[in-house]
């Protein structure tokens, strides 16, 4: 890992750090409530806010995993040089994707 | 005293442990029980050793699994049962029986920038430097390595990544970081913020946990972690 990857991978732990505990909390608030799959999307449905949350959860997520997906193939296995930084992005990428399809999934009307 | 059951290490990479009995003494070392192995069973045993008093940092060998420093290392403390196994430090090439190739060792601590580079010359007066600074201070609190490679032995990302510098090269240079007489830092950082350099370290202490000089270059690798991160920010690095 260089200073670039370094920070990246601080930064986005930073940036996950307070959704995560605002995530947590809203599953216990929702479950605590009893709330229903309806309820939660009849909140979730349209709201800009909830998109841009989990959207910026699920890059930030992302980034911190395949940065460590990374530096765990590059010390356990014998994948280097180019091939690691492929394996770094189709791990990013398709953790984006993912998670951008399941907040759509939830947030788009 | 009854003898001790020595398993030491012969033979190139591809070697074996093998087994003498060796005379227990009192404020005997483990460098003493090797020593007496060479003198008295097998001249043909090759370790390394110079200085027997925890100065030179030549004798580190790994004891019952340990990379320790075997001229302060005495035998009561670490014998197991009787037993003694004592084999060449981890991650480096043996070249035979207890002696390792240093050279991928110091060849780190070139790679890390890890050399003074003075700013004044031989024919100015010699600058006096405060030893209260905080600088100075830092750099007092891990400048006495003896370059025993214990450290480098004892760390995990050396064994699992070849290009990672090492405990010992990072606090050293650690230690230039902090000397307001040194002029290369602007290299230094670029090359312990470089792949390989500090942030491969994951903090496992190992190096802290084994240094015979009680030395702890994790605390180093992370100050060398501010300071280039610092200077990634403020657009000084790559």
């Amino acid at each position: 890992m260089n200073v670039r990857l370094y920070v990246l991978q601080r930064v986005s732990a930073a940036v996950m750090a307070p959704l995560l505990l605002i995530h947590l909390g809203v599953i216990f608030y929702a479950s605590n409530r009893g709330l229903s799959a309806a309820d939660i999307l009849a909140r979730t449905r349209g709201s800009p806010l909830w998109g841009a949350f989990y959207a910026t959860f699920v890059v930030a997520a992302a980034t911190h995993a395949a940065i460590g997906v990374r530096v765990v193939a590059s010390e356990w296995t014998r994948w280097h040089g180019a091939a690691l930084e492929r394996l770094m992005w189709a791990c990013g990428l398709l953790l984006v994707a993912l998670g951008l399809t399941a907040v759509a999934a939830v947030v788009l009307v | 005293m009854g003898d001790i059951a020595v398993s030491l290490w012969r033979g190139n990479a591809d070697g074996s442990y093998q087994v003498y009995r060796v005379p227990q003494r009192d404020n005997q070392t483990v460098l003493d029980v090797v020593t007496w192995v060479q003198r008295n069973l097998d001249p043909t045993l090759a370790y390394r050793f110079a200085c027997r008093v925890g100065m030179c940092g030549s004798c580190a060998m790994t004891v019952n699994g340990r990379p320790r420093w075997t001229c302060r290392t005495h035998t009561t403390k670490v014998i197991k049962d009787g037993r003694l196994e004592i084999g060449p430090l981890a991650n480096l090439p043996i070249i035979k029986d207890l002696a390792c190739d240093l050279r991928p060792f110091f060849e780190k601590w070139q790679k890390a920038r890890a050399v003074f580079s003075p700013r004044l010359t031989r024919q100015d007066a010699i600058e006096r430097i405060a030893p209260t600074t905080t600088p100075r201070l830092a750099a007092d609190a891990a400048i006495e390595c003896i370059n025993c490679a214990v450290c480098y032995a004892a760390c995990d990302t050396v064994r699992w990544n070849a290009d990672y510098l090492g405990p010992a090269a990072l606090n050293r240079a650690w230690t230039l970081v902090n000397d307001v007489r040194d002029t290369g830092n602007s290299q230094r950082l670029a090359a312990v913020a470089a792949a390989g350099g500090c942030h491969s370290c994951h903090s496992h202490q190992s190096c802290q946990q084994h240094c015979p000089n009680a030395l702890n270059p994790t605390a180093s690798i992370a100050g060398l972690k501010r300071h280039t991160m610092q200077a990634y920010l403020r657009g000084e690095l790559e």
